[in-house]
Formats: C-alpha cells, sequence, structure tokens
C-alpha cells in the first residue's frame, strides 16, 4: 500500500505537466477520476431504483388485487399517445447519447445541437403527458372528489364488461398509480430539463469540449435512467391489459 | 501485475448508438402491436420481457456498462437485483397468506 503510494505520488511529479487543470489532487489519472464520478452517479441512481421500485411494487399488487378494474382503467389510456411519447423519450436518450458523444470528441457545436435536441424531445414528451392529463381531467379520471365511475359502470364501448359499483372505485386506484408514476417520472424529466438548459448554457460558453466530460456522462446516465423508467411505466399502465384474462 | 487504479475508457461511437437506437424503436413498435394480439397469459409476459430487454440495451450501451469496469457492472447488477429481492418477497408474503384460498 505504502510503496504504492509512493510510486505514484513519484509518477505525478513526473508527469506534473502532463496533468490537466480539471484532475484534482487526490485522483491519480483522469480514467480514475472518470470512474469514481460514474461510480457515485450510479450509487444514486440505485436509490432511484428503489424509489421507483415501491411504486412499481404497489402497482403490481394492487392490479392484481382489483384486477377487473385495473384492467378496465388501463384501457382508457391512449395507447397511441403512449407509444408516440415512448419513441419520443427514446429518440432523446439517443440526442443526449450523442451529446456525450459529441463532449468526447470536444465537438462544441455537435454538444450544443444535441442538448437542444434533448430538451426539445423532452418538451414534447411532456405537451403529450399534458394532453393526455387533460384527457383524464374532462373524463372525471382523477381521483379524489370529481372522480366519476359512470365511464366503468355504464360503458359506452359495447365491447367493455360493466363493472359493479364498488370495483368500479377501485378504478381511482389505478389512477392514483397512474397520476403518482407517470407524475414522479415527469417531475423527473421536468428536472432533467432545467438542468439541459444549465449545460446548454455553460457548453454555449465553451464548458465540457476541453476533455473534462464527467458532468455530461453523469447527466447522460440520469437521462437514460427517467427513459428505463418509462420503458417499463408504458407496458404496465398502457399495453398490458388489452387482453384481460376471463 | 499490479493492481489496476482506473479502468481504460472506452468512446462510444455514434454508429452504435444508431443501431440502439433501431432496436428500441422497432421492439417498441412490436410491443405495441403485440398488445393488439390476445396471447392470454402471455400478453404481460412478452410485453414486460421486451421491456427488460430494451432496459438492458440502454443500460449495456447508451449508458456505458458493457465497457465499464467489473465494479461498475457489479454495481448496476447488485441495483436490479435489490429490486428483484423487494418484488419476491413481497408477493411471495401476499401469495402465501390465503394459501389455498384462491
Amino acid at each position: 500500500m505504502d510503496s504504492q503510494a509512493i510510486a505514484t505520488g513519484h509518477a505525478a511529479e513526473v508527469h506534473d505537466e502532463e496533468h490537466p487543470a480539471y484532475l484534482r489532487h487526490h485522483f491519480v489519472t483522469v480514467d480514475q477520476q472518470r470512474e469514481t464520478a460514474s461510480f457515485g452517479m450510479w450509487l444514486f441512481l440505485l436509490t432511484e431504483i428503489m424509489f421507483f421500485g415501491g411504486l412499481f411494487m404497489a402497482y403490481l399488487l394492487y392490479r392484481n388485487w382489483y384486477y377487473d378494474a385495473f384492467v378496465a382503467s388501463s384501457n382508457t389510456l391512449g395507447i397511441g399517445l403512449g407509444t408516440t411519447n415512448t419513441a419520443v423519450l427514446i429518440l432523446s436518450s439517443f440526442t443526449m447519447a450523442m451529446g456525450v458523444y459529441s463532449a468526447e470528441m470536444r465537438n462544441r457545436k455537435g454538444l450544443i445541437t444535441s442538448l437542444s435536441l434533448t430538451i426539445l424531445l423532452g418538451m414534447v414528451f411532456l405537451g403529450i403527458k399534458t394532453i393526455e392529463y387533460h384527457d383524464k381531467y374532462t373524463e372525471h379520471h382523477i381521483p379524489g372528489a370529481s372522480f366519476s365511475v359512470e365511464d366503468f359502470v355504464h360503458p359506452t364501448d359495447k365491447r367493455d364488461v360493466p363493472l359493479a359499483p364498488d370495483m368500479a372505485q377501485h378504478a381511482q386506484l389505478f389512477f392514483f398509480l397512474y397520476f403518482a408514476m407517470t407524475g414522479m417520472h415527469a417531475l423527473h424529466m421536468i428536472i432533467g430539463i432545467s438542468i439541459l438548459f444549465v449545460l446548454l448554457y455553460q457548453a454555449w460558453h465553451g464548458a465540457y469540449v476541453n476533455g473534462h466530460t464527467s458532468t455530461i456522462d453523469n447527466f447522460g446516465l440520469y437521462w437514460h435512467f427517467v427513459d428505463i423508467v418509462w420503458i417499463f411505466l408504458f407496458p404496465l399502465l398502457y399495453l398490458i391489459s388489452r387482453h384481460p384474462l376471463k | 501485475m499490479s493492481e489496476p487504479v482506473q479502468h481504460e475508457h472506452h468512446i462510444v461511437g455514434p454508429k452504435t448508438y444508431l443501431l440502439i437506437l433501431l432496436i428500441l424503436m422497432v421492439l417498441t413498435a412490436t410491443t405495441t402491436g403485440v398488445a393488439f394480439i390476445d396471447l392470454g397469459i402471455w400478453n404481460p409476459i412478452v410485453a414486460i420481457g421486451i421491456a427488460c430487454f430494451k432496459a438492458v440495451m440502454v443500460i449495456l450501451f447508451f449508458m456505458h456498462i458493457r465497457y465499464s469496469s467489473k465494479v461498475m457492472m457489479l454495481t448496476v447488477g447488485a441495483g436490479f437485483f435489490t429490486f428483484l429481492v423487494l418484488i419476491t418477497m413481497t408477493l411471495s408474503d401476499y401469495i402465501s397468506r390465503s394459501w389455498g384460498l384462491w
């Protein structure tokens, strides 16, 4: 241990002029610093997995308890808007990945373009989400005092099986989880877009193209994580109830 | 051979990113299409399976875990394993509480 510390200390002295200014003194190399930053970011993302994991767990359990209500509620969501949003978010993950690549390549223009496109696509996602939320509002499907079981007790579509009023009440549970899960996801998007504006401002003034890309790398990890959450929300909320078990 | 203090940095290129984007888009279309086909009990299984595959693609390539050191792979694996423990332990409790009554 000691000999290694001395050896690296010696190496640092010898190659002092090669060290970039952004290499902190407690790291031996740039790559070690980069990996440490990325490791820290992943530890944060692990806490995020458990945070969203609790919501996923609640959804899984209540879907089994109140299966009919969850199936009927799930089928009121627009599958077209959901699919479009999934595509938009995946595309935004791609533009973010290209942003990380541009930063690595020290390409300021590419970085600015990528970050701008990511902001744009993130906003398109939130816009579509707003339309969906508004639909739920006009349909009285928001849980609470103005919630109406009408659509579930007397469905207009002949193919839908009417629910008993007490089971229809449990549709509120689906919509509570729907708003909690997509709402927390949207909050992560809003925070992400806010940070993206800061990164864009800094990139505009020439940051992140000097080889020190940890901030962009770590934000990329965050953005991709938010994408992964949606990759699971999409089938659970929109897709898996189209053909319920009788 | 001495202890490495770092893992060699690997830059993932646009070609890889484009390929992953294509795979993710095709799988999104597939999972939506499959939702309209009646597969009985297999509908949720296929949908979650495709979602898991997409997530793994994002983690391995967009998040560079494919090119990361073993300690990073282990950390990410541990995170998702802990999530599976949460699901498995909770569900086994609920399933076994009213054993035989369902």
